[in-house]
This record gives structure tokens, sequence and C-alpha cells, in this order.
């Protein structure tokens, strides 16, 4: 079981006909998603892959042929935004993307929109969703974790995958695994995935990698505080990182006081997280 | 990318913001020529990306225009906060009554744009937010509908701006706000807004910053870019889409991923050595990125050790094996490498980098050990 994906889940990828769209939708199938489509304007009635997959020109025909409920968007950052919003007004229910350096205003007019539609976007900047053992939506590889019972929830990509395999080493499983994306402005934060584990009868804990930049680790710390239950471990990465720069990430920067690592962790453990000095401690805290 | 007090202040005249009649300067002649065709007293600004500009001398009011070559000749050699001044702004002299304080910016707590407005102009808003947090009005916009009258004139009410001035201050709030939008700002703010002694509104001084993301909508902007507040190192990355930022240790780092990038940092921080520099290599890097991570690493004189830790998701590992592999012989490194790969692709990269001069690491933590031992075990 799991939050977000299951076998269920009826995937679509927009950017399909791309370099990195094709090999990632290549993975998924492997990992055992089901992928029922991939968009690529222009590139309407082809199919990829050995035929596994038709493509379509637009995410509306794809929706009416396939019954797709879930995207996937591999398009490059100048067009992503519109790519968002033309799976919203498809209909689609989630939809995640990957794409890194989608203006901030773009983002910033794509989550207000999407307020008032009943889409939900996970990213963008993202490595995507991976429920263990069911589907996998993105890039996460998928050898590198087991099944299990620990929800996994994080603003980076490849810093999941070092803790993610972690635990596997230290025979730790995972229930679901999200990355929600190191871009200012996001598509869903923390809170509402720990509400989503909270409510998921699969998951018995809860692992969550921030950084600096912004609050959401604070927001995060005042809800597990107040309403979560199960136990929260944590990291948060940038505690060597000078304040005023981007650390990469669009979102990771200090700004004054605003942004700190050290304040992240105070946060979080008055919330009675336990938080990990390195990476590779969050498997031995799981385990305790 | 920041942009200088006169370009910010160009856009938002553009935009019916009133601004003082003025003019750019590279030479001292030039200046005097700007303050005799102004006439009267004339304000000369050094254009400099750095805070602190008033502080270290770099404005200064000239009463004639001999005055006006005379400092802009001093301002013109000097260097503020290790930046040097390449142009001044020569603006007509101002006579001030009050100064007010008004910004765009984007609140990421409430992922909405907001509108930020003082009757404590003229100083560092941070400031006054920390100490007198009350005396700043805030006013989320949404940026479907863009900033409607009422929130201008909640705003004029909020620092009690005198009811003649509530409609030209709307129209700059609303041209603000355009230009806000227009350039992907991620800030635009006026600080001071000046009521003058004549009545008028006008903006004194301006800074905007904006989205590098947005950058590929505005070729005229980036044709301007002031490279003065970077280092060379960091420029040179990003040509080749890398993010590099220079630090201050000796063990140079080649990450994929920010997340990852800043464990790593944290990592060898936290065992003792100190990172020489956050590098991130970003998804899908190839060879060429590879190559051209390790010249900037090694641009570093205090480089004594490298460590690459690579965990592989869309980036693959044997296109970075390949990669370091290219890059060791074309660059030659005189400095010991420590790589370690992990994720997709990783045992075609081990295979790839078998006989290559580098030391592998099972994991980051065994990786960060052997960088910080080698970097102590290099001469100085």
């Amino acid at each position: 079981m799991s939050i977000l994906i299951d076998k269920a889940t009826r995937l679509l990828v927009q950017g399909v006909t791309g370099h990195e769209g094709l090999f990632h939708t290549q993975q998924m199938i492997e990992y055992g998603t089901n992928v029922v489509a991939g968009v690529s304007p222009g590139h309407g009635g082809e199919w990829v892959l050995d035929g596994k997959v038709p493509v379509f020109d637009s995410v509306k025909l794809a929706v009416d042929v396939t019954a797709a409920d879930t995207s996937v968007i591999f398009v490059p950052a100048r067009t992503a935004a519109d790519a968002i919003l033309e799976a919203a007004d498809a209909g689609i229910a989630l939809v995640v993307c990957i794409t890194e350096g989608i203006p901030v205003q773009d983002m910033i007019r794509v989550r207000t929109y999407l307020q008032q539609k009943h889409t939900r976007l996970i990213g963008p900047n993202c490595p995507g969703i991976l429920t263990i053992g069911e589907s996998k939506v993105g890039i996460i590889p998928g050898d590198i974790a087991l099944n299990g019972n620990i929800g996994v929830v994080s603003k980076s990509g490849t810093l999941t995958y070092e803790t993610v395999n972690a635990l596997k080493r230290a025979d730790l499983g995972v229930s679901t695994c999200v990355g929600i994306g190191g871009d200012p402005i996001i598509g869903t934060g923390f809170v509402e995935i720990l509400e989503m584990f909270e409510d998921d009868p699969h998951t018995d804990k809860v692992v969550l990698i921030g950084e600096i930049g912004g609050s959401e680790e604070e927001r995060a710390a005042a809800m597990i505080s107040q309403s979560m239950t199960k136990p929260v471990i944590a990291f948060i990465a940038g505690q060597s990182a000078p304040p005023g720069k981007r650390m990469g990430h669009a979102g990771a920067i200090i700004e004054g006081t605003m942004g700190l690592a050290s304040e992240k962790i105070k946060a979080l453990e008055e919330a009675g997280v336990r938080v990990a000095r390195f990476p590779s401690e969050i498997a031995q805290l799981a385990k305790g | 990318m920041k942009l200088h007090e006169y370009q910010s202040k160009q856009i938002f005249s553009r935009y019916g913001i009133p601004i003082p009649k003025g003019s750019v300067a590279n030479t001292a002649s030039e200046v005097r020529q700007i303050a005799g065709e102004l006439g009267g007293k004339v304000v000369v600004k050094s254009q400099v990306l750095v805070g602190g500009r008033g502080k270290a001398g770099g404005i200064r009011l000239a009463k004639t225009p001999e005055e006006a070559e005379e400092l802009a000749t001093s301002i013109l050699a000097m260097e503020i906060n290790g930046l040097p001044v390449r142009k001044v702004l020569v603006d007509e002299a101002i006579n001030i009554d009050k100064e007010i304080y008004l910004g765009v910016s984007i609140d990421r707590g409430a992922q909405l744009p907001v509108m930020l407005a003082s009757a404590l102009g003229g100083v560092d808003i941070e400031q006054v937010a920390k100490e007198s947090p009350e005396a700043i009005i805030r006013v989320y916009i949404d940026p479907l509908l863009g900033l409607q009258d009422y929130q201008a004139r909640d705003i004029a009410v909020g620092i009690d701006l005198p009811k003649v001035f509530w409609k030209s201050f709307a129209e700059i709030c609303k041209g603000l706000w355009k230009a806000f939008c227009d350039i992907d700002a991620t800030l635009a703010e006026i600080n001071p807004l000046v009521i003058t002694e004549e009545n008028h509104l006008t903006a004194l001084d301006g800074k905007v910053v904006v989205d590098d993301s947005a950058l590929f909508r505005h070729p005229d902007l980036v044709e301007v870019r002031d490279f003065d507040y970077e280092y060379p190192a960091e420029i040179q990355a990003r040509k080749y889409n890398l993010i590099y930022i220079k630090l201050d240790g000796t063990i140079g780092c080649m990450v994929n991923g920010a997340g990852l990038a800043m464990a790593s940092m944290d990592v060898i921080k936290e065992l003792g050595g100190e990172p020489a520099n956050f590098l991130d290599i970003g998804g899908g890097a190839g060879a060429e990125k590879v190559t051209a991570a390790l010249r900037i690493i090694l641009s570093d004189p205090k480089v004594k050790a490298i460590m690459i830790n690579i965990f592989g998701g869309i980036t693959r590992c044997d296109e970075v094996a390949r990669g370091v592999l290219n890059a060791i012989n074309e660059v030659k490194p005189a400095v010991p490498i420590v790589v370690r790969l992990a994720g997709t692709q990783a045992e075609q990269g081990r295979k790839i980098l078998a006989g290559a001069n580098v030391v592998t690491a099972s994991n980051l933590i065994e990786a960060a050990k052997t960088a910080i031992k080698l970097a102590k075990d290099e001469p100085e």
C-alpha cells in the first residue's frame, strides 16, 4: 500500500519523445508502471519503445483514448508551465513535474490556477514518486529500495536515493517515496505529504529530508507536533552552506536568518523529530 | 540576476513611475556635461551591485558641474566592498520631505507575490522587518488577477499616506507590479519612494532582481549583465549549465544533485575537512560537462583533493565515468581524485573507471574520509 500512486495508476508521459523522456519511460515500464500513453505535440500517431506506448498530440486526446489519470512531465523548462496547465485542463488528477528551471512567476500562476482545479501537482524540479513494487512515476532508480513501511518525503533527488539506499542496506523497506522538489514554488509541500502518510495504514514511520531555504520544514515541524502520531526522522542538508547563495536548487538559499539549517533542525527536534547528522545515520535512527 | 539602480529606474520609468531626471556616465567629463544639462544641484551615484554605497562615500551631492566632475573622478576610482565602480548615475537633486519603502517580492510561505510598504523608507527593509515588523504593510497579490485598486488604497492607508497622494501612489503601485511581472523579477523595490517638498512622488532609488530561470525571455537584459559581483569560476560554470559556488576549503566537490551536493559538503565538514566548493553537475551530465567541472574545481589553487560523488537517477553513472576518464586524460589533475558511484548504470560506470588513476569508495562517508586524508597528505 502507499500514497499517491499504486498498481492501478494509469500513467501518461508528457515529453515522451525527448531523450530523457524516452529513457525514463523505458525505466518506468521495466519497473512495472502502467504507462498507457505519451504526449508529444507533432508526434501524434507514432508509437515509441517498440510499439509499447502510443503517442498523442495533446493530453486531452491521450486521456480520451487511454483514460490516463496521472501524468509525468519531462518537457523543457520554457514549456513546462504550459504542459502542467494542459494536464490539469484535461482532467489529470495527479501531475508530477520533473523539469528543473521553470521561471518562478510561471509557477506562481500555475499554482494559483491549480487551486481552482482538481489536480494535485508534485514538483517541479523533483525526482517523482516511487511506490515500492507497484509503480514508479519519475526518475527514482527502482532498485534502490526494499518494500516496507517507511514513508519518505524529500526536497532533493539524489540525496533521497542515497538515503533510501542506506535504508535498504539496513534491511529497512519503504512504502512510498515522494520528492516534492527544490524550487521556491512547489505544488505540494511537506505538510500535505505528512498528512497522507499519517493516514496511510501501511506507513509506520516517516523519513523527511529537507534543506536550507524557505520555511517548509518549520511548517512540517508545527504539523508534526500538533497532529502526527507516527514517528518522524529527518535530515536537513546545507549546514555548511554560506548565506545568500543559491545552492543549486532555486529554493535552497539562506535569506537573512530565514532558511537556516540550524533553525529547521531546532524546530524539528522541538517537535520530537530525531534529526540525523549524516545521511547514512537516518537508517540507524529509523531502526531504533 | 541583479540590475543596477539606473537600469531598475529606467524600467520603472517605462511603467509610469516618476524618477528624477538624470543619465548614466562612464567618465567624469560625461558627468560634467550631464550635470550642466540638468542645471542646478546634482547627485553623483556609484553604480555597483552591492549595498553600502552611501556609507562608502559612493553617493555625493554636487552644487556645480565642475564639482560633479571632481566627485565623479574620485568615485569612478573607488572600489566599494570589493567591487570596482565603472559607472555613475547623475540625477537632479531632489528636495525630500518624506521617504517611503515600496517593493514587490515572492513570499515563499504564502507561495504568492506580495507587495510590501512602509512609512519608514530609505533604510534597510530587513532591518525594519526585524525591529518593527508592525511598520510593514503586506498585501498578497493574486497572480492571475494582478494588483487591485483597493489593495493599493489599503497600502496607502496602511502607511498613513496623505489622501492627496492616493491616486498617484496607486498608479505607482500598479506600475511596479506590472514591471515586476513583465521582466520576471523576484524582487522589484523602490527605496526610497519620496514625497518631494514640491509634493510629488518620485522613485529616488531602485533595485530589481530578475529570475535567472526566466532570462531566456529577456535577451536584452542578458546583454547588459554586470558580472563584477560574481566569481569568474561561477560565471564559467554557468556556461556549461553547472552550478558552482566557491568556498574556502581544500576539498573540491563534484556531485550530481543539489541536495546531495550540500549533504556531501556537510559530511566533509562534520568529519573535520573543509569543502572548497559546491558543485552540482545537474541531471543528465555528459562527458563535456564533467570535464568542464573538473577544470573549474582545479582553477581554485587551494584544492588539495577532489571528491566525486554520483548517485545516478536522471544522471547515468556510465556517462559520468566516461566524462571523468576523459577529463583526467585532458586536464591531467595533479591532486588525487576519490570517486563514488551508485544508482543508474553504476556497475558500468565502475567498470569504465577500473583502469583510471582514481581512488574508488563505496559510500559517501568513506569517500569523504579518504578525500580528507589525501588532502592532508598533499604538500602545501
